[in-house]
């Protein structure tokens, strides 16, 4: 197990958000984190990696407490990707370099240098590489910062909806990158997902938050209509299409 | 594989220009280095300047030793520390407002400064031109006015700390604290002597003309530790610029970073604070402009932004001394002069 959580309960002060999240991820698992919007999605992510502090229960990293690691050593082993980014007076290049910063002492290697490079290239950011990313457009500065993330070279990928802003190729093309990399580098990726189809087509795992608890968790035949109504509140068809099951909804 | 090395020798070049700047940094403060040890009210030669400086027996050289050279190098140490302390305050507070002036600590050194003077009797007047005011016992005026500086900025730190505050409270902390500490340098005013209201207030002047040997040796031991510390984090300050949750995530404690930062440059200002006075606007600006010719990318944003500083407040210094000589005016005044109007072209320039 890459990753297990077990009894995890947070509260922001007196506002209990998250109530006994249980679940594990295995290497290479693509997981994706469904939910509406307020379901304690991004604070479950933030709860993994330590940027907020859980009182209760434990998450365990390859075998390790979370909370016996240090922030670098978690940084190692996590690449981590906000629901919303910041920009800056930076470059492109400078900005996805950043994600070495838990390998570096006092400068870059130029082995820092050459992964992001190849990085860059991968995401076709290369042309862009010496723009300031206060300069890019929503779906450029995204995939700078899921470059960032994968440059990181972390054991476990947390995503916050880092598909949101990009266009319908780039989607895909991240998406399937993202895929790709987990498979080849047996690297755990967890997802948070709005788009419930595009999280059909690339995930293998759901785990899917109600009220800050996990409603429903395992393989795509947990997504049906029942749960998609519970959770959701929607009424759906769900089709089978080229072998990917489409979640459509009701028209009214 | 021509397309890899594009990318990668573009970004050295990029880096490279930035050394360049800082070249070019370092070439304007050597030449205004030379020039500043020729301005003054003894009218020395090259010749003899070159010859003061090697040949201690020569006729120029106790001018030279002791009076211009401790003053030359408290500027470029003071202005040095003072565009750290901006560069560093400017990024763990995420606030481009935020300086050793904003934070209260000049404010907190004046009013120190103002109760050994007044309360403790520290200080008299001498009108002088060129030194207007002789404070009795320097020592004691120093080590108030280091005290004042470092109080009101340790209860912020001890606050934010225990309640983990905002960024941004601790900013509006700053200005309340500088706030009372004018409210109390004025309170204690009201109630001096003439005599005493003068010389706390040419105190407030800040002149780098006050500083003597030791005083430029132990900001100097002060500067050297503090810039390896910063230099040393510049990879974490840079995190920190694209966002508090995005820099935890690269494994940067930014409580510890942010602590430590306020801390350290708050340290350097409060000693360069209590020797020369208060000396505004450099530690300000220096950065701001630095940003916006190189970056924030703080490998190169510190130590241009210290060069910078330097290069500022000499350059104010040589004016201060050879704008209305004999008069020497205090620095401070210079600064600000200087400094606003070359903000605003630089607002209304790049209008970033
Ligand atoms: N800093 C905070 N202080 C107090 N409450 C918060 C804070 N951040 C989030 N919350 C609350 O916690 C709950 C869960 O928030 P969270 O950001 O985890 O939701 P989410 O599932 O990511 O939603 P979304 O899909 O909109 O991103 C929400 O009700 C939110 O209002
Ligand atoms: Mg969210």
């Amino acid at each position: 197990m890459v990753l297990s959580v077990d009894k995890v309960e947070f509260s922001y002060g007196k506002a209990n958000i998250l109530k006994d999240i249980n679940f594990k991820v295995k290497k290479g698992d693509f997981v994706s984190i469904l939910g509406v919007n307020g379901s304690g999605k991004s604070t479950l992510m933030k709860c993994i990696n330590r940027i907020l502090k859980f009182k209760e229960g434990m998450i365990f990293v390859e075998e390790r407490d979370v909370r016996e690691m240090k922030e670098i050593e978690i940084a190692r082993k996590m690449g981590y990707v906000p629901q919303r980014s910041e920009t800056g007076f930076i470059t492109v290049f400078d900005a996805v370099l950043l994600g070495r910063k838990p390998y570096i002492k006092w400068d870059v290697s130029s082995k820092d240098i050459e992964l992001t490079e190849e990085i860059l290239k991968v995401m076709n950011l290369d042309e862009y590489a010496l723009r300031y990313i206060n300069e890019l457009s929503g779906g450029e500065l995204q995939k700078v910062v899921i470059a960032r993330a994968l440059v990181q070279q972390p054991r476990i990928l947390l995503l916050d909806e880092p598909t949101s802003d990009l266009d319908l190729k780039n989607q895909l093309e991240v998406m399937k990158l993202i895929k790709e990399v987990s498979c080849a580098q047996n690297i755990a990726s967890i997802v948070v997902m709005h788009d419930i189809n595009l999280a059909l087509r690339y995930s293998d795992k759901f785990i899917v938050l109600k009220d800050g608890q996990v409603f429903t968790s395992g393989g795509r035949e947990v997504i049906t209509p029942e749960l998609i109504k519970e959770a959701y509140g929607v009424d759906v068809h769900i089709k089978n299409f080229e072998g990917v099951p489409l979640v459509i909804p009701k028209s009214q | 594989m021509s397309f890899k090395d594009e990318t990668v020798s573009g970004y050295r070049s990029y880096l490279r220009n930035k050394l360049y700047i800082g070249a070019v940094l370092v070439v304007a403060l050597t030449v205004t280095i030379i020039f500043s040890i020729k301005v003054g009210a003894a009218n020395l030669s090259v010749y003899e300047i070159l010859n003061g400086l090697v040949n201690s027996q020569a006729a120029g050289a106790s001018i030279i030793w002791n009076i211009r050279i401790p003053r030359i190098l408290a500027a470029i140490i003071a202005g040095c520390c003072m565009g750290i302390e901006g560069c560093i305050m400017q990024n763990v507070l995420r606030n481009p407002l935020a300086s050793p002036y904003t934070m209260g600590i000049s404010q907190g050194a004046a009013f120190g400064a103002a109760f050994a003077i007044i309360v403790l009797g520290a200080g008299a007047l001498n009108s002088t031109q060129a030194d207007a005011v002789i404070v009795n016992n320097p020592y004691l005026t120093v080590f108030a006015a280091f005290l004042g500086a470092m109080i009101g900025v340790s209860i912020i730190l001890l606050i934010a700390r225990v309640r983990s505050v905002t960024p941004e409270a601790m900013i509006l902390a700053g200005v309340a604290m500088s706030a009372m500490f004018t409210a109390g340098t004025m309170f204690l005013q009201y109630f001096a002597s003439d005599t005493q209201v003068a010389a706390t207030v040419f105190w407030t002047f800040g002149d780098v003309g006050r500083a003597v040997w030791s005083d430029v040796w132990i900001m100097f031991i002060l500067l050297i530790p503090a810039l390896a510390y910063f230099m040393y984090h510049a990879w974490d300050y840079n995190s920190l610029e694209i966002g508090e949750e995005t820099a935890k995530g690269l494994g940067v404690n930014t409580d510890r970073i942010r602590l430590y930062g306020m801390l350290i440059s708050s340290f350097t200002s409060a000693v360069t604070v209590a020797f020369l006075g208060v000396i505004g606007f450099v530690g300000l600006i220096a950065p701001h402009i630095m940003r916006r010719i190189i970056g924030t990318d703080h490998r190169f944003l510190i130590p241009t932004s210290a060069i910078l500083g330097a290069l500022i407040l000499l350059v104010s210094d040589t004016v201060a001394r050879a704008i209305l000589a004999p008069i020497v005016l205090p620095v401070g005044i210079i600064t600000s002069f200087l400094g606003a109007p070359l903000f605003f072209y630089i607002i209304i320039k790049m209008g970033r």
